[in-house]
């Protein structure tokens, strides 16, 4: 095996494997891991209520932006009017959970908008979209410079699970990824699961699947296509509306302009990547954005042997770059994904195309 | 022929005048919200007034303040045909940020290696430069369509987001000019985008206007305008009729990518380096600039001049009435909803609903599928 | 003693009346159906048949007029409404899901539920299985229905009918995708259905088969009905009179050809479908100048991508395709375009026109590039307008002008438009894909005269059709393409016979397996190789 490394481009690619495979297994990293991946599995779960239904949404950054400003305002607002202590259940505050609850709201009210304006008025949806991106900017821009917060209602806390199931040989690091992280984080699974059963064994999968392939078959067979598309678009800010909760309640105590940096998107991606299935989709989304944990790793435990010279002579010389292409790897990745993998993953039928109801001759 | 064009001026103007007549409205709400929390803490229904009169004075109050707007407004109008030609095409060439960036940086590396040249040479190769690394930056999301079906709203941003940090690395790690306290390149010396007299203007703006009816003769009465425009319009008829979309696509993105090149290179070149944080938003500007414009070269270049005057207002404003710049991105999206929801804006206007009405294509259209020929 | 009352009929309508702006749909229309009855609604294309049974089904409302189930007067709402009430439509169009199963399009809208949340899909199984048995065929609730084929979809639209306990069956152009033999299928599994006290309305245009399939004939014409007949008091004749108020030719006068030289020659040509199999397997063709020769087939059986490949619009994996001598395999279309190649798309508004531009652009669309259109890239506008406006008048385009876009034109005169944009050039080749496909009587038959016209000054054309009606009529010799090879080869009317060919259609000239539901025609697959091929002369 050791000769085997020593081969240059073989190598390094033989010790990154092994070197990965350690790093997950022994590392400690799978709640990073899950944590990252939380808000594009979440922001996925909506692009799937959303397209599964017939309706694009590129809004899905937007949404998750403005949801997170909210949650923290809210929760920052609780916090100042209502103190309290830390509950031991993930150290939670009445102004932590109003912050939640706030977001889900926030979430709702823009997927309002955009259902309004793809499905009422008909607009092109990936318009719609970005509209709604640049209006959750600039709105959120001016209303943090506008309202200097002066303090944060702090964040949740994560579980810590017992340290005999952690050390798990073997699998101790997948209840790990499930267990030592904080309450949204630890949703995803379970949300993940539920509207994979629903969207394949419910009537209202179903349904649901039916209006995003032909809308006309359903109207036909007297279901409202309409509020149908509506109530899964609604739906679906619910989880984006969750994804920005997370970044500013859980992930980090504060809120950036711009935070978001792109999830979105990324959460598009794993969308596409996982053909339109929650489950699907929160693989992606693992893969997408453990790529950057895998970058952070690297950079505080950095592989032995000559993979780990090499790097580190990388560091050394051109240390902007070296941690912003890490930075930046989820974005490279979701490019090359995309690249090669639409046409393979073909979308439902009717997705994007507005529904009218014909009045025939 | 003025014939071939089958509607009136005045139809569309309507459309886009009123949305940011509803837009200012409301942001009129906001800017009143504003006054509460700001240091007076009181309701001022008349500032709003204030606001939008201080944004008028900053960009039409003074000579200086117009060449100041026109200034603005140039790179907006290049950004701005770089999303509407591709909305021609069907594209939706969000990746303007990232073209930007890719152009400004090429023109201030070129700059820097043509220092000493005559300006005449200097500044026109500095602007090329630019353009060409704006039209690489937009042929590969073109080439990925092409060739691949990944659609360019995704592969765009994610671009911009790389380009951003790998440019910005680049700066710190190895074009990083010693001597000044933040990280930036080095000074372009006779590529310069100097001021005329005491004003701002600068020969970038010629550039940039002549890139107006450059884009007019392009799209209508070219060859190559009208596959363009088949293309975005049907390309399966398009490809049964003898063209290629797929050349189609990756040449429209290509040259979009060049606009936006040149705007990064203008704005670079005026600045006179390099910053590794280039925080500009003319990229996204352009998006509201295209669509505001109903992608057409005129409505580009008005949308543009209106964006450049609010742009230019904006210091001003924020200093008399204590509102944030900010501002003006809100009023941006919210125009662009009223935009969207044009039929809302007609039936509030009751205006007549025109048939075929939407100068936009659709882009939704081509979401999920793969480009054929 | 009193006289016994008939029990009314099961469904009425009465005076019902739709009027569209600009146009009177329906016209004071009155229709009744019997229990167990086979009433056909007869009448063209755009004669009001579709919106009356709009009506029936709830997708439109009419401006007056009342209808009555089993004597009382119902307002009907909405397609839910309709259904709850017994009404079934089995639309021409197929209302179904390619990538669902057919059990979960039977039960989209009638779930069978486990529980409130939950479908019960073994129950559903059940009952669909049985309801197949009763009427004569087993299907198996599995299977994706994009995998069957248009025969066995249209049983699952009956079914999706029959799960609802519809008691009026609505049948809007039920032959109009299937072969002879299909249709003989079908009618037996109506007469079954009548038998159990069904109603059934069978929309169609098609003369022969609604005389022998019907209880009662109603014909509409304009919006009105214009009579209602016993199959046994009349006949084809008298039907079309009445359908078209007019003496009809029904066949335009082709008569004798003379071809010249092979203008096309297919060898061994093989073509893969974009799902990796081969759809043209092997054909060898040859179309002369100076004659039309009619491809029939059942839609999906590689005749799709024949003509992609013969155009230029999707590579070929094996053989040469010749035309006028030259070796055209590999080029683009636009240099077999060049080279003489003409081409009228089957469905006009996705791949023949931009509906966005004007007329004229559509008029110059495959040519916009030369000479007098355009000087180099720079477009010649004034040269452009007079072709148009040269053309509207030749070939009759109802517009009023050439600047409108081509969206806002009928079917007909889209077709026009494209027709006109191909047949003015001189041209060795002219491929016609399904080029009257839900057009007017007066449109078809201006372009089947523009065929023969062609064909006359020596084009050779390659014709396309799913109605067999169409190629019977224009062909001079007739090829049947079965599973992407070409089975048989023919002269055309009169010794060409209808029932043969349709036999060679459906089953390639081997006899199927009984009933068996996933027999999709059109998917290749490991089947022994006995089909005949007949000669090129």
């Amino acid at each position: 095996m050791d000769v085997l490394f020593n081969i240059p481009i073989l190598g390094f690619i033989l010790q990154f494997l092994v070197y990965l495979v350690n790093v997950i297994v022994n590392g400690h990293i799978t709640p990073i891991i899950l944590g990252l991946a939380t808000p594009i599995a979440l922001g996925a779960l909506c692009g799937v209520l959303n397209e599964r239904s017939g309706v694009v949404n590129i809004g899905i950054e937007g949404m998750m932006l403005f949801s997170a400003y909210v949650a923290f305002m809210v929760a920052l607002l609780v916090h100042q009017a209502f103190p309290a202590e830390r509950s031991s259940l993930f150290g939670a505050t009445p102004a932590l959970i109003a912050g939640v609850v706030a977001a889900i709201a926030a979430g709702v009210l823009i997927s309002l908008l955009h259902a309004w304006l793809s499905i009422s008025v008909r607009a092109d949806q990936i318009i719609s979209g970005t509209i709604i991106n640049i209006t959750a900017l600039g709105l959120t821009s001016y209303l943090n410079r506008l309202i200097k917060p002066f303090d944060s209602a702090g964040t949740f806390q994560s579980f810590k699970p017992p340290a005999e199931l952690v050390n798990l040989p073997g699998v101790g690091w997948i209840f790990e990824m499930f267990t030592a992280v904080g309450p949204i984080a630890m949703s995803v699974i379970v949300l993940v699961i539920i509207i994979q059963i629903l969207l394949f064994r419910s009537r209202w999968g179903l349904r649901t699947r039916a209006v995003g392939e032909h809308p006309k078959a359903v109207d036909t067979v007297g279901i409202n296509v309409i509020r149908l598309r509506y109530r899964n678009v609604l739906l679906g800010g619910v989880f984006a509306g969750l994804a920005g909760a997370y970044l500013t309640l859980e992930a980090t105590g504060s809120f950036q302009n711009n935070m978001t940096a792109g999830r979105g998107f990324i959460a598009l991606a794993a969308m596409i990547f996982g053909r339109w299935t929650p489950v699907g989709a929160f693989g992606g989304a693992l893969i997408f954005m453990g790529s950057q944990a895998i970058g952070v790793a690297i950079r505080l435990a950095p592989p032995a042997g000559d993979l780990g010279t090499f790097l580190a002579g990388i560091q050394q010389a051109y240390p902007s770059i070296y941690n912003n292409f890490f930075t930046g790897l989820p974005y490279l990745l979701t490019i090359i994904v995309l690249a090669g993998v639409v046409g393979r993953s073909i979308p439902p039928a009717a997705d994007g195309k507005p529904y009218e109801k014909e009045s025939s001759t | 022929m003025r014939r071939l064009r089958p509607k009136s001026y005045v139809g569309w103007l309507v459309v886009p005048a009123l949305s940011i007549l509803l837009a200012l409205l409301v942001a009129s709400i906001l800017i009143i919200a504003s006054g509460l929390v700001g240091p007076e803490k009181k309701v001022n229904l008349l500032l709003p007034l204030v606001a939008y009169r201080s944004l008028l004075v900053g960009s039409f109050g003074s000579f200086k303040g117009i060449a100041n707007m026109i200034v603005a407004a140039t790179p907006l109008m290049l950004t701005g045909l770089a999303v509407g030609v591709g909305l021609k095409a069907g594209l939706f060439n969000i990746g303007a940020t990232g073209q930007v960036l890719m152009g400004g940086f090429t023109a201030a590396l070129i700059g820097v290696s043509v220092a000493d040249a005559p300006p005449m040479v200097a500044i026109p190769v500095a602007l090329l430069g630019g353009m060409l690394a704006g039209a690489v930056a937009g042929f590969i999301p073109g080439f990925l369509k092409a060739f691949t079906g990944a659609h360019e709203v995704v592969t765009t941003i994610m671009l911009n987001a790389f380009i951003q940090l790998m440019v910005s690395g680049l700066v710190n790690d190895v074009f990083r000019a010693p001597g000044f306290s933040f990280a930036r390149t080095a000074p372009v010396g006779n590529a310069i985008l100097a001021g005329a007299g005491n004003t701002t203007l600068h020969i970038g703006v010629i550039f940039a206007i002549l890139c107006i009816p450059l884009t007019y003769w392009l799209l209508w009465r070219t060859t190559v305008g009208f596959e363009i425009r088949a293309v975005g319009a049907n390309p399966t008829a398009a490809l049964y009729a003898g063209m290629k979309p797929r050349r189609m696509i990756i040449l429209t993105m290509s040259l979009c990518g060049a606009f936006a090149g040149l705007a990064g290179a203008i704005e670079i070149l005026r600045l006179g380096y390099y910053p590794a944080v280039f925080g500009t938003s003319i990229g996204f500007d352009g998006i509201t600039v295209a669509l505001l414009g109903q992608a057409n070269p005129i409505g580009i270049m008005l949308s543009a001049l209106l964006l450049g005057a609010m742009r230019a207002g904006a210091p001003l404003m924020q200093i008399q009435a204590r509102v944030p710049v900010e501002i003006i991105d809100v009023i941006q999206g919210v125009i662009l909803i009223f935009l969207a929801a044009e039929i809302v804006v007609r039936r509030i206007f009751r205006l007549r609903t025109a048939r075929g009405a939407g100068e936009l294509q659709t882009i939704t259209r081509t979401y999920g599928e793969k480009v054929v020929g | 003693m009193s006289v016994a009352q008939s029990p009314p009929p099961r469904l009425q309508m009465r005076g019902i009346t739709k009027r569209y702006p600009g146009v009177v749909a329906n016209n004071q229309i009155d229709l009744d159906v019997k229990a167990g009855e086979i009433h056909a609604l007869l009448g063209e294309n755009g004669a009001g048949k579709t919106t009356l049974m709009n009506i029936l089904f709830g997708l439109a409302r009419p401006d007056e007029g009342e209808i009555l189930l089993d004597g009382q007067p119902v307002q009907i709402t909405d397609p839910a409404d309709a259904i709850a009430r017994g009404i079934g439509m089995v639309h021409q169009h197929f209302m179904l899901i390619p990538v669902l199963t057919v059990a979960e399009n039977i039960l989209l809208g009638a779930e069978t539920m486990a529980n409130s949340i939950f479908l019960d899909r073994s129950e559903a199984r059940r009952r669909i299985i049985e309801l197949g048995k009763r009427f004569g065929f087993e299907i198996d609730p599995d299977a994706r229905v994009e995998t069957l084929s248009v025969g066995w979809q249209q049983r699952v639209e009956i079914l999706k009918a029959l799960y609802r306990q519809a008691q009026i069956l609505v049948l809007d152009e039920p032959t109009a995708v299937l072969t002879p033999q299909e249709t003989v299928e079908i009618f037996a599994v109506l007469r079954r259905l009548a038998a159990e006290g069904q109603s059934i309305i069978f929309i169609s245009h098609k003369l022969y088969e609604v005389l022998e399939i019907a209880d009662r004939i109603t014909v509409i014409r304009h919006g009105e009905v214009v009579g209602t007949r016993q199959p046994s008091q009349t006949n084809e004749d008298d039907l079309a009179a009445l359908m078209v108020g007019r003496e009809i030719q029904l066949a335009v006068e082709r008569g004798t050809s003379h071809p010249a030289e092979p203008i096309l020659t297919l060898e061994n040509l093989t073509v893969r479908s974009d799902r990796g199999q081969e759809a043209v397997r092997g054909v060898s063709l040859t179309v002369r100048a100076g004659e039309i020769l009619g491809i029939a087939g059942v839609a999906g059986n590689g005749q799709d991508e024949l003509v992609e490949a013969i155009t230029g619009l999707r590579h070929s994996h094996g053989g040469t395709i010749s035309l006028a001598g030259e070796n055209i395999t590999g080029w683009s279309v636009r240099d077999r375009r060049e080279h003489g190649l003409g081409y009228v798309p089957g469905d006009r508004q996705k791949f023949g026109l931009i509906l966005e531009f004007p007329i004229s652009d559509n008029l110059v669309l495959t040519r916009y590039y030369n000479r007098p259109f355009a000087r180099g890239i720079q477009r010649v506008d004034p040269a452009i307008e007079k072709w148009a406006q040269e053309k509207i008048k030749e070939f009759d385009i109802r517009t009023p002008s050439w600047a409108v876009p081509a969206g806002t034109l009928s079917g007909g005169n889209q077709q026009k438009v494209i027709v006109a944009r191909e047949f003015s050039r001189d041209l060795q080749l002219m491929i016609l894909d399904q080029p009257t496909r839900g057009l007017d009587v007066g449109s078809i038959e201006f372009i089947h005269k523009q065929a023969v016209r062609k064909r006359d000054a020596g084009t050779g054309i390659l014709l396309v059709s799913a109605e067999l009606d169409e190629i019977l009529e224009l062909a001079d010799r007739i090829a049947v393409m079965y599973r992407g090879k070409i089975v048989a080869l023919m002269d055309g009317r009169p010794t060409a016979n209808k029932e043969e060919i349709g036999l060679l259609m459906a089953t390639g000239g081997r006899v199927p397996a009984e009933g068996s539901p996933t027999e999709p025609s059109g998917q290749a697959g490991a089947t022994p190789d006995t089909s005949v091929r007949g000669e090129t002369s």
